[in-house]
């Protein structure tokens, strides 16, 4: 058995209260490929974060267990640190210098240097570059990936395949690397490139370094990993070597978790699922960072609670962003007969869509109005509601203080929101109230359809609750069709009719609430290609 | 891959003729426009060329050191430096010091150039610590920290000196004993500098000496840049956050630039103003940051991207222009007080068109790359 380079023991930590990793363990040998498999939120990113040692695990209080690396017990305090014991990590989103060369970006803060004549007074920091030796390393780490590119040229404007490979060459440049961290590194890039990246991997594990490979598309876990971990919810739910793995069996470790119905006897009412589409969405492109959508086409049927599901990246949250025109968007949307104008919110929004923002401090609320301001404000712009008209001058209309305290208060109650009063700061209330403060602007609006995305991120659990409750209330008693995006798997199935899964800024699948774990981790894997499952 | 690479090669070695002419029109666009300028004034302004010649050789050695004192916060991404009003002001106090001193000659320069550096070290060092507070807003935060800072320097000026710190000096003190006239003579260092090597040749007069110091400058701005410091520098202008995460200091490293800035800027007033002869004890710092700041940008520089030679480009043409505006507008329209309007107007103007021009270059490559 190869040598032991990192032994993660026990590791545990919570965020305020909110228990993020449950007795964590994990092992990496010497020149092993080590694979950790997990839905967004399982907690690889944090389990990263405890071995980088970055400061947003110290800030919140620390981890308990312990991290054992080449048999020293070490207690990382920071990336550097890390980066001294030989941990390097190439990150999803890439960190480099666009007007850099290739060379520069390598040698990125560890140029080599030599003296002159100033430096021997001034010190170390007015040293030359030493760029023949820059050249020289980062050919030779560019060949080891077998890369054949000039050293010299500009980052900016390089194929997204290559700048990865630069990454990957800084990382390997350093001398002392010795357990190198992927995460998600194939997530932007093309198939052929993929596999060229997997193979350089690999040499990269053959050459004794060992690698800890974080990813979301289980076929190429597989086909690349020698052991596998899997984290569901903080804990590890599943270990075991690739030759045992099939693809079904990951998916439904990822995934597989109690589901609750969220009031299951109101599923029997008749849903419309065969009624008439509401919305119908062609070939729709949205150019969000991080998000893109790259030609859905989706229908969503009057009355229902569509679900928008899939991993983080594929471009799930893309689409409402695109639709409400918050994000620069092509492609065709139907209101009914009536083609919805693109990039415009106002045209959106005065058309009978509303829109509950995954920002709801950014982009949904005017934090340091009242409440019963910002649950008038989209309404009072967009429809003129909310304001005396005065005889003439018409461009002068007057807040309607009256009307709009009289729907705060009516709001106030029916969705319990807990406040001082409608006149309080919406800066003070908690996540939950927050988005009741949301959901009110919306109902303003008395839209046909509501877009909802991730309506209950950075809510506690109780308020989870009550919030999805209020969207099932909504639909159900007001009628009104729902789209809801989120990227927790199962407050979807409670209370949606459809899910749909985006992969890839495309529509991967539907499916109903209550399909197999299995079928879901494979379509957010990828692993349908297209086909329809009802 | 590698017929990617082959395939992106030949694109840019056969583009179109038409296109590439316009695009370095259009990449130059502002240095273009003010050569244009220049052609017209003189063709209107009447004036000898041996004068222009002379005032321009003058003007370039003695403003060249301040413009090219802005290039390295713009490097570090810190935006055109306001602040070097305060660089400024600290060769101003080094030069009253001198002068009270009544310390002559080159001596005296080298000692006030010696006195300004901690001065200028100092208000570099606290402008940095208040930019790195405001990132992103480092030109206006420079430019309202001059502001306050005459604010000081008048109180220094007006009531400190003579006020607490007792001073005897009839030529330099205001009658009532307390704070320094408006004007001071420098007839001590005046030329100091630029007649170590001067040339007198057929009507020009050439300081080779200050023209040999500015051409060192250059040579050690290019040697710096090749320096880890000035990789440094260069790693925070173009993205702070990655620089941090690859282990850069970048608050120490945003601190030097500035302070590197400001001692730069306190020798070149030194050099302004040994070639004038006289102090504006509350007037000569007040214009420097605008004028030099306009000078670069008219070399085609940008708030984002700067060289030497941009700057020395731009000094030239921005005094072209200073020289002759004046003479043009009164040929034109008859009035000398025309041609001071004229002054005021092409230094604020320009800074006003190259900023919205650069604004409108951005906005271009932006749609480029959207249709790419």
């Amino acid at each position: 058995m190869a040598r032991v380079i990192l032994d993660m023991k026990n590791i545990d930590k919570e965020y305020f209260g909110n228990k993020v990793l449950k007795g964590v363990d994990i092992t990496v040998h010497e020149g092993e490929i080590h694979a950790l498999v997990g839905e967004n939120g399982a907690g690889k990113s944090t389990l990263m974060n405890v071995l980088f040692g970055m400061p947003v695990i110290h800030n919140t209080g620390g981890f308990k267990g312990e991290v054992i690396f080449e048999g020293e017990k070490v207690n990382v305090s920071s990336p550097n640190q890390a980066m001294e014991l030989g941990i390097g990590m190439v990150h999803q989103e890439f960190m480099l210098l666009p007007g850099f060369s290739i060379m520069e970006n390598i040698k990125l803060n560890r140029e080599p240097t030599y003296h002159n004549l100033i430096s021997r007074i001034f010190g170390e920091k007015m040293k030359s570059l030493d760029i023949k030796t820059m050249r020289s390393d980062s050919r030779k780490a560019l060949d080891k990936l077998g890369i054949d590119i000039d050293e010299m040229l500009p980052v900016a404007g390089l194929p997204v395949g290559y700048m990865q490979f630069i990454e990957i060459a800084r990382e390997i440049d350093k001398t002392n690397i010795k357990l190198l961290v992927f995460d998600e590194p194939t997530a932007v890039l093309s198939e052929i490139e993929a596999e060229r990246l997997l193979k350089a991997i690999k040499e990269l594990a053959d050459s004794g370094i060992a690698i800890l490979f974080i990813t979301h598309r289980l076929d190429e876990v597989i086909s690349i990993a020698d052991n596998i971990t899997v984290l569901r919810d903080g804990e590890v739910v599943g270990r075991l070597p690739s030759e045992e793995a099939t693809v079904e069996k990951l998916a439904q470790l990822m995934v597989g978790r109690k589901v609750d119905r969220v009031k299951k006897e109101e599923k029997n009412i008749q849903r419309n699922n065969n009624g008439d589409k509401i919305l119908r969405i062609k070939n729709l492109k949205v150019d969000m960072p991080g998000e893109e959508v790259k030609g859905l086409s989706l229908d969503v049927y009057e009355g229902e609670i569509l679900g928008i599901g899939g991993l983080a990246g594929h471009g799930k949250i893309g689409i409402a962003n695109g639709i409400i025109g918050l994000y620069s968007s092509q492609g065709e949307v139907y209101l009914k007969d009536k083609k919805i104008p693109l990039n415009s919110p106002k045209e959106a929004l005065s058309m009978g869509l509303a829109f509950l923002s995954e920002d709801r401090r950014g982009v949904g609320l005017l934090l340091d109005e009242s409440i019963e301001l910002n649950m008038a404000v989209t309404a009072l712009q967009v429809q003129n509601k909310f304001l005396r008209k005065m005889p003439l001058l018409t461009f002068m209309n007057l807040l309607d203080r009256k009307a709009i305290r009289e729907f705060a208060q009516r709001m106030i109650k029916e969705l319990d929101i807990r406040c001082t009063g409608p006149d309080q700061l919406v800066r003070r209330l908690s996540g939950g109230n927050q988005q009741k403060v949301c959901i009110a602007r919306a109902l303003a609006l008395e839209p046909k359809i509501l877009f909802v995305s991730e309506p209950t991120r950075g809510i506690d659990i109780g308020a989870k609750k009550i919030v999805l409750d209020l969207l099932l209330t909504l639909n159900r008693e007001m009628g009104m069709t729902i789209i809801m995006t989120s990227s927790e798997l199962g407050e979807l199935r409670s209370i949606c009719d459809r899910i749909a899964i985006i992969y890839r800024g495309k529509l991967e699948g539907i499916l109903p609430p209550d399909a197999s774990d299995v079928d879901y981790g494979l379509m957010m894997a990828g692993g349908y290609k297209g086909k329809e499952v009802s | 891959m590698k017929d990617v690479n082959v395939k992106t090669k030949s694109e840019a070695a056969s583009p179109k003729l038409n296109n590439s002419i316009t695009k370095i029109l259009i990449n130059n666009l502002v240095p273009i426009i003010f050569c244009i300028f220049c052609v017209a004034g003189m063709y209107y302004a009447n004036i000898s060329t041996k004068f222009l010649i002379n005032s321009i050789i003058e003007r370039m050695a003695r403003n060249s050191f301040l413009v090219l004192s802005l290039i390295i916060p713009v490097i570090a991404g810190m935006g055109l430096n306001f602040g070097i009003v305060m660089g400024a002001m600290a060769g101003q106090i080094a030069l009253v010091a001198i002068t009270y001193w009544d310390i002559q000659g080159l001596g005296g320069f080298l000692l006030a150039a010696v006195i300004s550096v901690p001065i200028a070290v100092l208000f570099g060092w606290l402008t940095g610590l208040v930019m790195n507070r405001a990132k992103g807003n480092e030109m206006i935060t420079g430019m309202i920290l001059g502001f306050f800072a005459n604010g000081l320097y008048q109180l220094l000026f007006l009531f400190v000196l003579g006020g607490i710190i007792p001073m005897k000096n009839e030529r330099m003190m205001l009658s009532s004993g307390i704070g320094i006239r408006n004007s001071i003579d420098l007839k001590g260092i005046k030329y100091a500098f630029d007649n170590l090597i001067k040339i007198k040749a057929g009507g020009l007069v050439i300081p080779v000496f200050t023209l040999i110091v500015v051409a060192l400058l250059c040579i050690f701005m290019k040697f710096f840049l090749k320096t880890k410091l000035g990789q440094e520098f260069r790693s925070i202008g173009q993205d702070i956050h990655i620089a941090q995460i690859s282990g850069i200091n970048v608050d120490k490293t945003r601190i030097l630039a500035i302070i590197i800035s400001t001692v730069l800027a306190a020798w070149g007033q030194l050099i302004f103003l040994q070639n004038i002869g006289t102090l504006n004890t509350y007037g000569s710092h007040g214009q420097v940051g605008t004028f030099a700041v306009a000078s670069l940008l008219i070399g085609g520089a940008s708030v984002t991207k700067a060289t030497i030679g941009q700057g020395l480009l731009g000094t030239f043409l921005f005094h072209m222009l200073f020289i002759i505006s004046p003479l043009a507008g009164k040929s034109l329209l008859g009035d000398p007080q025309v041609g001071e309007y004229f002054r005021v107007f092409v230094a604020y103007g320009i800074i006003g068109v190259t900023l919205g021009v650069h604004a409108w270059q951005q906005q271009r490559q932006a749609m480029e790359k959207l249709k790419e």
